[in-house]
């Protein structure tokens, strides 16, 4: 299955198109937080930009601490996201070592499901999507 | 969030606490510059001074920041220290969605902190902190430690902060947003640094239901590819501003050494190719833009051996045009080296460097020696303009601190008026020709974006006084409704009204989305009656000889011509005023 992976963030500008296209097209939000990309900058804006998103675990820390199967193993990482299951517990936020799940105050949780529907909304050609058995080296 | 009342939180410094008002108003006035103009008069007093106590200063979004491409960009508006009116600046970075997301149409600010102080905001959060450490700290340093001191929503978040011109109240301080952009003309800067304010965070914490039905995703793909796929833009992510450098000097129109010359043959080195080619380090945006127009460049020094630091420095037309050419400096590293002293102590770029200019001539011509200047200026030499920035910025002593006011104050007082760039505020880097100076003169921020009036001349060489007068005029509602959304003004040949339109419709703003170009018109109206309420005349605003000593394509300025502009244009202004008057 494809991931999507952010190979040219050296290129990112930090206009947060990526974060805004998840929240409008995948959760129906305006935001730049409830999305399952989030492009933080590191050290201000001088030292340019990372993006915290799912890096597609297998086996993935938060599919194995939820407590309702709302997140489930997804083939070739990440996770396959059943919100209807979801308690909002928080557990997968605590167990994912890249801070890569986004939890609103209201306890609804955000985590990228590789749809790659971001990547066509990047000005500078940061992000891709790849076969997850593919080499290509995955950049942060 | 897309509503029809305005959600305002205003701050009262003195006491360090806040409320949210809820005001309506959302068809007459939209958003950006028609709202705070709103809020100024609400919270403003036209007849007290600029740093009054009571003056508040106004921070404000439009309904679609943060849901449309380029809707990116922040008014700020205060009375201004430079002519004690009102104004506006205007700024990009993250400001306007950080602002969106802290689910504000705008922030208002008045009263006077005890302490220096930070006041930080989010959806859940408000406090005023004092901060008396931060005293003289410059832009780098302070942006620094405020991100050390205030650590959540690394990206997600604006941090503002004035420099020690600000503190010190120089006319020319501008506001540092984000480290590369800049609410920068008119003062900004001090009206932040009256009320005790070194800086503001805004944390954007909170988010929103998209609108309902299926148009608004559609709308916006249809504007993200317009801005992205097309030519339309090419201009500002690839060179940039900077490529009309080379342009303005062949037609006779770029500003050099005080503007004594407006074509000289050492723009080879300060093109925006040369800039691209040798300083370009990397490029950035506005949150919420995926045109990515802010260039930043680098400057890398040496200290002994082979240490080395860098610092990095954004570049544009207009600082390119102060610190280079209008100074006569024409190696493109030491036009950064020049901005970044500007950029630490918070000065606005564009006003320091053109009442440098006039420093300069004046010392030529003797009315000022080093006892005022403390270093010799001369054009092109950039090293002592690196030192002269920083007096400047600093308030070194009584002649920078009267310098800081405008290069007209001073030279009320050593003389050389008539050689002080001076058009409603210090020039922009604009010798098109007689509209444009009329223009800048009488433009509501005296700036070269109220009007395309610089573009005009550099298209007609005739002198139809009503035709040119009649472009202003017409001009002008476009932009005051693009400022109102706020729209950054880059966008303006994406979103004319029929964009628009849809955009506004597509979330919802119907009433808006038909009434596009009457509001504009009362928007313009209000704007100028704000204004007028503070004291604004156009017989205030005379323009300098060295304006009418300019030679450009058209050949020499046409005095006749230049002064009868200024005068219908006055008239047309205040007559907008006073029809606007008799509606309200």
């Amino acid at each position: 299955m494809k991931q999507l992976i952010t190979p040219r963030m050296d290129q990112c500008i930090g206009c947060h198109s990526c974060s805004l296209a998840c929240a409008r097209l995948v959760h129906k939000k305006i935001s730049w937080n409830s999305a399952g990309i989030r492009i933080h900058s590191s050290g201000g804006l001088s030292t340019g930009f990372v993006a915290n998103r799912c890096l597609a675990c297998d086996p993935a820390p938060c599919a194995q601490v939820c407590p309702t199967g709302a997140y489930s193993q997804r083939p070739g990482g990440g996770v396959i996201v059943k919100k209807k299951l979801c308690i909002e517990c928080g557990k997968c936020v605590e167990a994912c070592p890249v801070d890569a799940i986004y939890q609103d105050r209201q306890g609804a949780v955000y985590v990228c499901i590789h749809c790659g529907r971001c990547v066509d909304f990047c000005p500078q050609n940061c992000l891709k999507m790849r076969e997850s058995d593919s080499a290509i080296e995955v950049l942060i | 969030m897309i509503r029809e009342e305005f959600r305002v939180l205003l701050v009262d410094a003195t006491l360090g606490k806040g409320k949210i008002l809820q005001l309506d108003g959302r068809n007459e006035v939209v958003g950006g510059s028609g709202l705070a103009a709103m809020l100024f008069e609400k919270f403003g007093s036209p007849e007290r001074a600029w740093n009054d106590e009571s003056q508040p200063i106004i921070f404000a979004i439009g309904p679609l920041t943060g849901y449309f491409p380029l809707m990116s960009k922040m008014v700020c508006s205060f009375k201004s220290n430079y002519h004690n009116e009102y104004t506006e600046s205007h700024a990009g970075g993250r400001a306007a969605l950080s602002l969106q997301f802290t689910d504000l149409d705008a922030l208002v600010i008045v009263g006077r902190a005890k302490q220096l102080s930070i006041l930080s905001i989010g959806a859940h959060h408000l406090e005023v902190q004092e901060a008396s450490f931060l005293k003289g700290m410059d832009a780098e340093s302070s942006g620094k430690l405020l991100r050390r001191m205030f650590k959540h929503g690394s990206g997600h978040r604006s941090i503002m902060r004035i420099g020690p011109a600000g503190e010190t109240g120089s006319a020319m301080a501008c506001i540092n947003v984000d480290s590369y952009r800049h609410f920068g003309r008119m003062g900004g800067g001090a009206a932040l640094g009256a009320k005790n304010i070194k800086g503001i965070i805004i944390h954007g914490d909170s988010d929103f239901e998209i609108p309902a039905g299926g148009e608004y995703a559609k709308v916006y793909e249809d504007v993200y590819r317009q801005v992205t796929s097309t030519d339309m833009m090419r201009k500002y992510h690839n060179l940039g501003t900077p490529a009309n450098l080379q342009g303005l000097n062949d037609i006779q129109s770029l500003p050099w050494n005080n503007l004594q010359q407006t074509s000289d043959p050492g723009i080879a080195t300060i093109t925006g190719t040369s800039f691209a080619d040798e300083t370009l380090l990397r490029n950035g945006a506005c949150s919420g833009c995926p045109v990515g127009c802010i260039h930043i460049g680098f400057i890398r020094e040496k200290m002994q051996d082979n240490r080395y630091h860098y610092n990095q420095v954004a570049y544009d037309y207009e600082p390119i045009f102060a610190a280079g050419t209008m100074l006569g400096v024409t190696n493109s590293f030491d036009v950064l080296r020049i901005l970044d002293v500007m950029e630490k102590v918070c000065l606005d770029a564009m006003s320091g460097g053109v009442a440098l200019a006039w420093a300069t001539e004046a010392m030529e011509k003797g009315l000022i020696s080093i006892k005022e200047t403390l270093v010799s200026l001369r054009f092109g030499d950039a090293g002592a303009y690196l030192q002269a920035a920083n007096h400047l910025g600093r308030g070194a002593n009584d002649f920078y601190r009267l310098l800081g006011q405008g290069s007209l104050k001073a030279a009320k007082v050593y003389g050389g008026g008539d050689f002080a760039c001076v058009l409603g505020q210090e020039m922009a880097g604009y010798a098109t020709g007689e509209l444009f100076f009329a223009a800048q003169s009488l433009g509501f921020r005296h700036s070269h974006l109220d009007t395309g009036a610089y573009s005009y001349d550099q298209k007609n060489s005739t002198k139809d006084v009503q035709k040119a007068v009649d472009f202003l005029i017409d001009d002008e509602p476009g932009r005051v409704f693009l400022t109102s959304m706020v729209s950054c003004l880059f966008a303006r040949s994406v979103y004319k009204d029929e964009q628009l339109s849809k955009c506004l419709e597509s979330v919802g703003l119907k009433t808006l989305a038909n009434t596009i170009p009457e509001t504009a018109e009362h928007i313009r109206a209000l704007r100028w009656q704000v204004r007028t309420k503070t004291g604004f005349d156009p017989e205030n605003y005379s323009i300098p000889k060295r304006f009418y000593q300019v030679k450009t394509w058209k050949g020499l300025v046409d005095k006749e011509y230049l002064d009868n502009l200024k005068k219908e244009y006055g008239r047309r202004i205040q007559a907008i005023v006073a029809e606007g008057d008799e509606k309200s």
